[in-house]
């Protein structure tokens, strides 16, 4: 067992068990930091699999930035009378089914397919990720339209959020 | 090396997680968080499909990044709809949220 | 070469590995003692802050400081810690206890972590990440998320809206920086701050003088220190998000605060000011580390002489200045810097050599003047409307009657 696969045991069983404090949690508070250990877990999946520029650009806006408008949302809409009502639907237990069918499912069709058992093939050291992504993002031959319609989505989320939550009143 | 395995599980074993929480939680905040989670593992597995595959082709790392903002986007519009439901309704629980027009 | 740090480390890599211990074990055990070693050396320079931080705001206000303790006053944060440490450490009814013990903790800690990229030296640096910018950036929203924690687990309504409002201040703060922060990486290539430094033959600060006021303005807002320190205003939210908080805890995040301000004094320093450059570094490298920490000194005065000669803001004009201002600015910043940068390496002036700083001045400098004659006719406008003439009393204007 090499250092590298014991860490990710490590992180894999911290984020998973964070991801089941997550819809598990009777307070909703708790349940949005379990979330932000459960995406700092999968930053830090993202160092080892050497997309570093990934796992800082999750940090910031995963947690830097969704969490804390989570946590915000959930200070604004915190009805204080029904607090400590059920926080199951009365469904869950089909829930619980359709997930562990789902997990099977998954796990079946994986273990099924032979190219799981590939090792990482070795990127030359010269290889500059960030440099790479970069280029790909914004070279026309690459995933430029991607880029921008995406920051037209990000526009229009901007604009459709100041108006759905403006009070007018 | 980690195999491709372990993270292929790990990434099958967070999207059911978060697709429990989806189905299972009554409260609409919650059910945001369980589809963050389903977001997560679906980036994790296109990370490591880009980093096994075809490293030195960046179209895994982008759609990853799409998916970033995509998951962002729609975060901050469904908090502003919870929001303004909330106003009205004074209430979040998905199962209270029944009727098209009070 | 005069350099203890490396040469010591060298001595117990053999030391280490004649007792027979593989590299592998060698390289964690001394990482984890450089780790060891860079937060103790910074957490004492953060002792000395305080004492440095009672005596500078005790010089602007023309009286003397500590001078009891100690030649100088010099024993007086001993004496501070000693206080806090035997303080009553309260909890309040109600609190989460867990996520109130581990606010303060992540405060420091982020803190801490920032650390890790600032190079000391030429030889000595904690981690060369060549997405070191980009990491700051990141670890200064992980310390966000400690403000809001303390403020919701102190169940305490003026906590909570402390916090938020530090929250909603951050954040919105942080759009400005990483903008600016863009500027440096553009004219050095690269997002690793080793690299930053090693490029500049001519100081960042000469080539982005803009940028770097940004970052300074907006380091400032970020830090919740005067005149954006709402989360501190004893006259208007009772001490903020850390009411609630006594001891030891409150001691951490008071020290996490002036440790953050001297941080951002060395990024500062890193990104704009040349970092450990100086006469003689590549003979002692030990150097560096003194020089760094001048020029860190120096921009904490200046954070320190904002603080205590400008009167708070208030919360919206606080946010207009960032989306209205500050924002637009340092895109227009960016976008000129680059377009000026493949301008001038088209026109094959190299970057690096003094002409490219020259012409990247000239072009901040245009931007300076276009924005200062944009904000002399918007108040052009607005005196005029003021001084426009309108009844003194009628029922619109004093909203008893409504129309």
């Amino acid at each position: 067992m090499t250092p590298l696969q014991i860490i990710f045991i490590l992180v894999a069983a911290m984020t998973l068990g964070a991801g089941l404090m997550v819809v598990t949690a009777r307070n909703l508070v708790h349940s949005a930091l379990w979330l932000i250990l459960a995406l700092f877990g999968v930053a830090i999946v993202y160092v080892l699999l050497q997309a570093g520029f990934l796992a800082v650009v999750q940090v910031v806006i995963y947690i830097g930035a969704i969490a804390i408008l989570m946590i915000f949302a959930i200070m604004l809409t915190r009805n204080i009378a029904t607090e400590s009502g059920p926080r199951f639907s009365e469904n869950w237990s089909w829930a619980l089914v359709i997930a562990l069918v789902l997990f099977g499912t998954l796990a079946w069709m994986l273990s099924g397919w032979e190219g799981i058992a590939a090792q990482a093939p070795a990127i030359s050291p010269r290889f500059d990720t960030v440099r790479e992504l970069g280029l790909a993002l914004v070279s026309p031959d690459g995933f430029v339209l991607a880029f921008e319609v995406a920051s037209v989505l990000l526009l229009a989320a901007l604009i459709g959020a100041l108006v759905i939550a403006w009070d007018r009143r | 090396m980690i195999p491709l395995s372990w993270l292929l599980f790990f990434a099958a074993a967070l999207f059911c997680i978060g697709l429990y929480g989806v189905l299972a939680r009554k409260n609409a905040i919650a059910i945001l968080m369980g589809i963050e989670l389903m977001l997560n593992a679906v980036n994790v597995n296109l990370v490591a499909f880009w980093r096994y595959r075809t490293p030195e082709i960046m179209a895994g790392q982008v759609f990853a990044v799409i998916v970033f903002a995509v998951a962002a986007a729609e975060v901050a519009v469904g908090l502003a709809l919870f929001i303004s439901v909330y106003r009205r309704r004074k209430t979040i629980a998905a199962d209270e949220i029944d009727m098209m027009k009070w | 070469m005069f350099d203890p740090i490396n040469a010591i480390a060298q001595w117990l890599a053999e030391l280490l590995a004649g007792w027979g211990l593989s590299s592998g074990l060698v390289n964690l055990i001394l990482t984890l003692l450089g780790v060891v070693v860079v937060a103790s050396f910074v957490l004492i320079v953060d002792i000395f802050l305080v004492w440095v931080e009672r005596k500078v705001v005790a010089r602007f206000q023309d009286r003397l400081g500590p001078n009891r303790l100690g030649p100088f006053g010099l024993i007086q944060p001993l004496a501070d810690i000693i206080k806090l440490l035997i303080k009553e450490d309260i909890t309040p009814v109600g609190a989460d206890k867990v996520v109130y013990n581990l606010a303060p903790i992540l405060a420091l800690a982020t803190v801490l972590m920032l650390w890790a990229v600032i190079p000391f030296a030429p030889t000595m640096l904690g981690a060369d990440l060549n997405v070191g910018v980009l990491y700051i950036v990141a670890v200064g929203a992980v310390g966000t998320l400690g403000i809001i924690m303390a403020g919701w687990a102190s169940n305490n309504k003026y906590a909570l809206l402390g916090a938020m409002r530090t929250v909603a201040l951050t954040i919105a703060y942080e759009v400005p920086m990483v903008v600016s922060l863009l500027v440096p990486v553009i004219l050095a290539r690269s997002m690793s701050i080793h690299q930053i430094v090693n490029m500049q033959t001519i100081w960042y600060i000469v080539a982005a003088p803009l940028a770097a006021a940004i970052f300074l303005i907006s380091a400032i807002a970020e830090l919740g220190r005067a005149p954006f320190d709402l989360a501190e205003a004893e006259s208007e939210i009772v001490a903020g998000f850390h009411i609630e908080y006594t001891g030891m805890k409150f001691g951490l995040f008071y020290a996490g605060e002036l440790l953050h301000a001297l941080t951002m004094g060395a990024l500062f320093a890193s990104l704009f000011m040349g970092g450990w450059r100086g006469p003689f570094v590549e003979q002692a490298p030990i150097l560096g580390v003194l020089y760094l920490f001048l020029k860190a000194m120096f921009i904490y005065w200046v954070i320190m002489w904002v603080k205590y000669s400008l009167p708070r803001v208030r919360i919206d004009h606080m946010l207009n200045f960032n989306w209205k201002f500050l924002t637009p600015l340092a895109l227009a910043v960016v976008m000129l810097t680059a377009l000026a940068d493949k301008a001038l390496v088209e026109f094959g002036v190299s970057a690096g050599s003094l002409s490219y700083s020259l012409s990247m001045l000239a072009v901040n400098l245009l931007i300076g003047w276009i924005t200062l004659s944009l904000l002399r006719s918007y108040a052009r406008i607005e005196r005029r409307r003021v001084a426009a003439p309108r009844p003194a009393a009628s029922p619109e204007y004093s909203g008893v009657a409504k129309s």
